[in-house]
């Protein structure tokens, strides 16, 4: 039987075909249990990698839209540079607003690090220049050059020196997301396999009388897969549930939070881990299916 | 129906049957004797492609068996019939479910018809059995479900391995009967047995032919009988 005729008979069922083979009550435990646990843990690799993703969006977005101009000049060319350094972003484009910040702004920056009593006229502290940009952006090297022609002392950061590694870690935590993801359907293939080899080698009775009274291996086979791909559809199904009110019962995630209070699924990707039932079905649908041929082929 | 040319068949090294040639026609009715460990079971496996010959060759039903596919013994099997010594069931079925397994696991399983198989189930005298789990029953009560699990889907060949080992002489008599009456019918009917007063009565009711398995070969026998 083809694997399409397979998958409609695995719909349709077979009443006479499932009662042919009995119940055998540790691996429909163990296949229960086991597809339950990893469908849990599979919402949280999921859940894990959204929000990672998420993370990495963020922190893009926020460092892409901004940018700072650094003037580091001697005093009395200080507040010419940053006239030139204004004058030009007016006129490049891709810069949506350009402000030189403040004393106070400046003094607000650094409090963190210095305390609020910092005399920042004692101090050789480059003036700064903060830029918006409209969504398309600037281009950065032009206007690296432009700089060093009008205000010798300004450093453009795009962050893009932050911004990268940023992007790349959260990238990776998204990688591994889908990593563990692969990982447990792996692990839950494998374990079905064994619970199916399991099965079928306590039943090797029943396969012979089958066989001997004329049964195909389709057949055969079809009886075993039908019952544990409905099996780990179930286990999973309760896993996936439990695992997502587990999710919904984590602290909640705020605009300041951090990944592990963001580990959590937002609108429509709650309802992504409704995939894992039916994923974890179609691996134990496969799984079963070539154990049984393999087990059968031993037997005449 | 069967044929054998120069088949052969070893555990190990050594041959247990070699030079088997013979052909069953449709309709006969065969006993095959031998002392125990001869080989008879093995030759019954032949016929029905549980085993292979690793020698010469053996048709079924016109097809080479070792050239068949395992569906196609499987599909090979829906046209004979086995009755085994040990009569192996599925204990968790009630008896009725497993006199009916030929035609449940074949593609002619709705044709599966109550009437058909309680008449069946009487005419093997388990009607008040039918209901019963396979280890609640009685060696005799075994032999006579097998055998008509044996003929559910209308098989061209019968074949029986030791079929009375494990009953008194009377049931022997009413399972002789039975499969006297399926040859009767039209059916090939082979059974291995040492029994030589079942061949003897045999003889009486039906015109059967014995083979002898002795030191792997076969040969004809009856005028010992």
């Amino acid at each position: 039987m083809s694997i399409r005729g397979n998958l409609l008979a695995l719909v349709r069922g077979d009443g006479q075909a499932d009662r042919v083979v009995p119940r055998s009550g540790q691996s429909a435990r163990l296949t229960l249990a086991t597809s339950a646990a990893m469908a849990f843990l599979a919402v949280f690799a999921m859940a894990l990698s959204t929000a990672s993703g998420r993370l990495a969006d963020r922190w893009s977005d926020a460092l892409a839209q901004s940018s700072t101009i650094r003037i580091s000049a001697p005093a009395a060319e200080v507040e010419a540079q940053t006239w030139a350094v204004l004058t030009l972003l007016e006129q490049t484009p891709g810069v949506q607003s350009a402000r030189a910040l403040s004393d106070e702004d400046q003094q607000a920056l650094l409090a963190p690090w210095f305390g609020p009593d910092l005399p920042l006229d004692d101090l050789p502290i480059p003036r700064l220049v903060e830029i918006v940009e409209t969504p398309e952006g600037y281009d950065s090297d032009g206007l690296r050059q432009r700089l060093a022609a009008e205000a010798p002392g300004a450093v453009l950061d795009d962050h893009d020196r932050w911004r990268r590694p940023l992007a790349e870690a959260a990238g990776r935590l998204r990688l591994l997301g889908g990593l563990a993801l692969v990982l447990i359907l792996g692990a839950t293939a494998a374990m079905v396999t064994l619970a199916a080899q399991s099965a079928l080698s306590a039943n090797e009775q029943v396969v012979r009388v089958m066989r001997l009274v004329g049964a195909r291996d389709s057949y055969i086979a079809s009886a075993f897969v039908r019952r544990f791909t409905i099996r780990t559809l179930t286990g999973a199904g309760v896993g996936t549930l439990l695992g997502l009110l587990a999710v919904a019962m984590l602290p909640s995630a705020r605009d300041t939070a951090a990944l592990l209070t963001g580990l959590s699924f937002s609108g429509a990707s709650w309802f992504w881990p409704l995939i894992i039932p039916p994923l974890a079905a179609a691996t134990a649908f496969v799984a079963t299916r070539v154990a049984a041929f393999r087990t059968l082929k031993g037997l005449k | 129906m069967i044929e054998m040319q120069d088949a052969a068949y070893g555990y190990g090294a050594e041959p247990l049957l070699s030079g088997l040639s013979l052909h069953l026609p449709p309709g006969s009715f065969h006993f095959l004797t031998g002392p125990s460990g001869a080989g008879k079971t093995t030759f019954l496996k032949l016929c029905y492609a549980e085993l292979l010959p690793t020698g010469g060759s053996v048709s079924l039903f016109g097809h080479t068996a070792t050239g068949l596919s395992r569906d196609g013994i499987a599909d090979l099997r829906q046209r004979i019939g086995v009755v085994h010594q040990d009569c192996r069931f599925l204990d968790h079925l009630p008896l009725h479910e497993n006199i009916a397994l030929p035609l449940t696991v074949s593609a002619k399983g709705g044709l599966v018809q109550d009437a058909n198989l309680a008449e069946l189930v009487g005419w093997v005298g388990l009607s008040a059995r039918a209901n019963a789990l396979p280890p609640e029953l009685s060696g005799g009560e075994r032999q006579r479900a097998a055998l008509a699990r044996a003929i559910i889907m209308d098989p061209d060949l019968i074949l029986a391995d030791e079929p009375t080992g494990n009953v008194d002489w009377e049931m022997s008599l009413r399972l002789l009967n039975l499969l006297v009456e399926l040859n009767k019918l039209g059916k090939t009917v082979v059974i291995a047995t040492h029994d030589l007063a079942l061949i003897r009565a045999a003889k009486q009711k039906v015109q059967a032919r014995v083979l002898r398995i002795q030191g792997g070969q076969i040969m004809a026998a009856g005028a010992d009988l």
